[in-house]
């Protein structure tokens, strides 16, 4: 903030302040030949006229309480300008002073299981309880509060995984979060190659299809869609392409969901949580997810 | 004989009934939508997002707008000894208020909007909306300049204070960068936090001048013409005028807490905000002490009760503002229900109120009657409108404070007690109890509405003299 910005704040802020109290004594003064209490002023305006009571008394202190109040705030906090206040308060200062205590406060608890590793958690019930509430802080909106997900978002209690169910790749998509991108191949295939395309993936998981559709379809398969998914269709957890040979479909397994996901293609964003979250609680709420395929023996 | 031009204050006077209970049944019906949320049978233009704008529009701009209007209209005639300036320029605004009305009850439900609260409507309605304003201030002021009394009465001070600063606030933070003229989409000029400071600047201007200081111009002629009785205080009606007006232009920020709107700004909000309390109260003092020496008529006169009621719950929320825009409490406060338990102790109570009582005084003069046709009506219309109002702040109330306790509750390890949705169920039960106190509201305004019909059908429209100077 400029000088000069600083101070026409500072001096418009005070002559209000400084006005009011002017005004309050400038009306509470009495001058010669005016009507006294109880006494109208001797104006009427369509039969109304106004009497000339003083100030309340209770309502004046309440006035000067509240000017006092300002002032003093105005010399503990910033305000006037580029006057920081005595207290030297500001809102990023107090953000961090409480997510310190925050942290010295909190931190030993979530620390005292960063040692064990995931499977030994499952034998903690304490710890998979403070992972359950941090993932009902953090993860419940996109995964569902019963870890089910939702379309778009992955089911986390199947047991399909496309990114690996291990607990150390578990652990590393929480913390630095996943992009999954399925190109758009409705351009490249065309209507008919998109049909033929789907039925073919169809038939990858046993579905019902057209066989002669599907033949055409895994011809383009074969060329374009192997990369990711891979020659017999099991998808690479490497590259998060999907398994498309276990029925469990993301994005809906439909004859129409899929025609849609191949043709406009599909963008999933998990984001990274290992910077807000820290180290320790990753690794507890890695251990819930872990725990909800996984039962401690 | 010259007479006073009471049409456009007839017209305004009605239009005040029939948009109020537009309004008002538009926020019942999001009311119930937050209790039944199947309500909004998955079409566009019933979502709660876009009813809600015209709910608030509605209410604010052609209810309270309407009753601002005819009041104004009415009061500065009859307190400068004059009729109307301009009499075709007042016809104007009234067709080009009404006009703006139906524009933005057709434009919001389609989802046409700037997204800037109580500044939704875009900038074709906006430029109109300056238009109609202007209009508003030359016939307003006009009459001022010829009157015949030698002083200007304090209900014109406020209503005066009203015109100017409303046409201020209205056309700074409009102003908006159209994407072509052909298109209804336009973009504010200003941006980041400094858009978020306009609007709130507006924001609470459009509380404190619109609903605040036209409707003490309001109570500051009906009040005192119902009681027959001198107002309380002239002294007390200047102090608090200016420092009431001098005060409201700082209190914006006070929306803006723990934002990325600078701490010194965030600070001068909440002061100015709380040394606002004393000017605010100097009106309601002003308002129920004109009625002392004659407190019999709280018994007896309905209408007296309602225009009493008003400046109480107007007490109450000017009391409760600066208390919520206190860091501390607006930390708990802020984005919750209780927020809109204030704007409606407000807004129900003191603007629907003061209006309704003020309407029950001047309907029956603008034709030709010497009272309204039931006060039976009058006196279940108190009832209703009094006991709405407390259903539906106590459930705000409870509910907010709730939800604030709710989202910052934390476990012994420091995660929250409670996710989002579980503070929504908690919420349900008062969300209905909130519906009840709206249904009962509105119901007021029904009895209202037939009450005024039955009083103004087949009436001869008033014509009143203008006193002669002696």
């Amino acid at each position: 903030m400029s000088t000069g910005l600083s101070i026409y704040i500072s001096v418009i802020v005070l002559l209000n302040i400084f006005g009011c109290v002017w005004l309050i004594l400038w009306t509470s003064k009495k001058r010669a030949g005016e009507a006294s209490a109880g006494e109208v002023t001797g104006h009427e305006w369509d039969g109304l006229q106004e009497y000339n009571n003083p100030l309340p008394r209770w309502w004046l202190y309440l006035f000067y309480i509240t000017i006092v109040f300002a002032l003093v705030y105005l010399v503990l906090y910033p305000g006037l300008g580029k006057w920081q206040g005595i207290l030297g308060w500001n809102q990023v200062k107090q953000w961090q002073e409480e997510v310190q205590q925050a942290e010295s406060k909190y931190g030993p608890i979530f620390a005292q299981f960063s040692d064990k590793p995931i499977p030994a958690l499952l034998e903690e019930p304490q710890a998979l309880a403070m992972g359950k509430r941090i993932f009902l802080n953090y993860c419940a909106v996109c995964h569902g509060s019963d870890a089910r997900g939702a379309p778009g978002f992955p089911n986390l209690t199947d047991d399909e995984w496309l990114w690996g169910g291990t607990p150390e790749r578990i652990e590393e998509t929480i913390t630095i979060g996943r992009q999954g991108t399925m190109p758009a191949w409705g351009p490249t295939l065309g209507e008919e190659g998109v049909e033929a395309v789907a039925h073919y993936v169809l038939s990858l998981s046993g579905r019902k299809h057209d066989a002669a559709l599907a033949r055409k379809g895994e011809e383009k398969f074969k060329t374009l869609c192997v990369a990711c998914h891979g020659v017999d269709g099991k998808g690479n957890p490497m590259l998060g392409a999907p398994d498309l040979t276990n029925n469990s479909w993301l994005y809906g397994g439909s004859l129409g969901a899929i025609k849609k996901t191949i043709a406009e293609g599909r963008k999933g964003h998990m984001p990274a949580h290992g910077d807000f979250l820290g180290k320790d609680k990753v690794h507890l709420v890695a251990a819930y997810v872990y725990s909800l395929t996984h039962k401690s023996k | 004989m010259e007479t006073y031009n009471y049409k456009v204050v007839r017209q305004f006077a009605i239009m005040t009934v029939v948009w109020g209970i537009v309004g008002m049944l538009v926020g019942v019906i999001i009311a119930a939508q937050l209790v039944w949320p199947a309500l909004n049978f998955d079409i566009p233009w019933l979502t709660f997002s876009r009813l809600r704008p015209l709910h608030t529009n509605a209410v604010i701009f052609a209810f309270g707008g309407s009753a601002l209007f005819a009041t104004s209209y009415y009061v500065v005639q009859r307190t400068c000894h004059t009729p109307l300036f301009a009499p075709k320029l007042a016809a104007f605004t009234f067709w080009g208020w009404q006009a703006i009305i139906v524009a933005a009850a057709i434009t919001l439900p389609l989802g046409i909007t700037t997204s800037k609260e109580y500044a939704e409507l875009e900038w074709p309605i906006d430029i109109a909306i300056a238009v109609v304003w202007v209009s508003y201030a030359i016939v307003f002021f006009g009459t001022i300049m010829k009157r015949k009394t030698s002083h200007i009465y304090v209900a014109n001070w406020f209503y005066g204070a009203f015109i100017l600063t409303v046409a201020l606030l209205h056309i700074v933070n409009s102003a908006a960068l159209p994407i072509s003229l052909t298109s209804w989409k336009s973009y504010s000029v200003y941006s980041g936090a400094i858009d978020a400071m306009v609007q709130w600047w507006y924001g609470h201007n459009a509380v404190g001048f619109f609903l605040t200081a036209g409707f003490l111009g309001m109570m500051y002629y009906f009040v005192p013409k119902q009681a027959g009785r001198p107002v309380y205080s002239y002294r007390l009606s200047v102090v608090h005028f200016w420092a009431l007006i001098a005060i409201y232009m700082w209190a914006g920020p006070h929306h803006l807490h723990y934002t990325a709107l600078p701490d010194w700004t965030q600070s001068l909000g909440m002061i100015f905000s709380l040394i606002l309390l004393a000017p605010s109260w100097g009106g309601m003092i002003n308002g129920i002490m004109t009625l002392s020496g004659a407190w019999h008529k709280l018994r007896d006169d309905p209408i007296i009760r309602i225009l009493i009621v008003s400046l109480s719950f107007y007490g109450m929320s000017t009391f409760e503002g600066p208390m919520m825009s206190i860091k501390t409490v607006n930390a708990l406060s802020h984005y919750t229900d209780w927020t809109i338990g204030h704007v409606h102790s407000g807004a129900l109570g003191w603007v629907a109120m003061v209006s309704i009582g003020s309407m029950y005084v001047l309907i029956p003069k603008l034709f030709g009657k010497k009272e309204m046709y039931s006060t039976k009506l009058i006196e279940a219309h108190f009832w209703t409108a009094t006991i709405g109002v407390v259903l539906y702040i106590a459930a705000m109330w409870i509910s907010g404070v709730m939800q604030g306790l709710m989202w910052r509750a934390v476990n012994p390890d420091g995660t929250l007690t409670y996710s989002f949705v579980e503070s929504v169920e908690a919420m349900h039960p008062f969300y209905f109890v909130r519906f009840l106190g709206g249904v009962v509201f509105l119901s007021g305004m029904l009895l209202m509405a037939y009450n005024v019909w039955k009083t103004v059908a087949g009436s001869q429209p008033a014509e009143d003299a203008v006193p002669q100077p002696a």
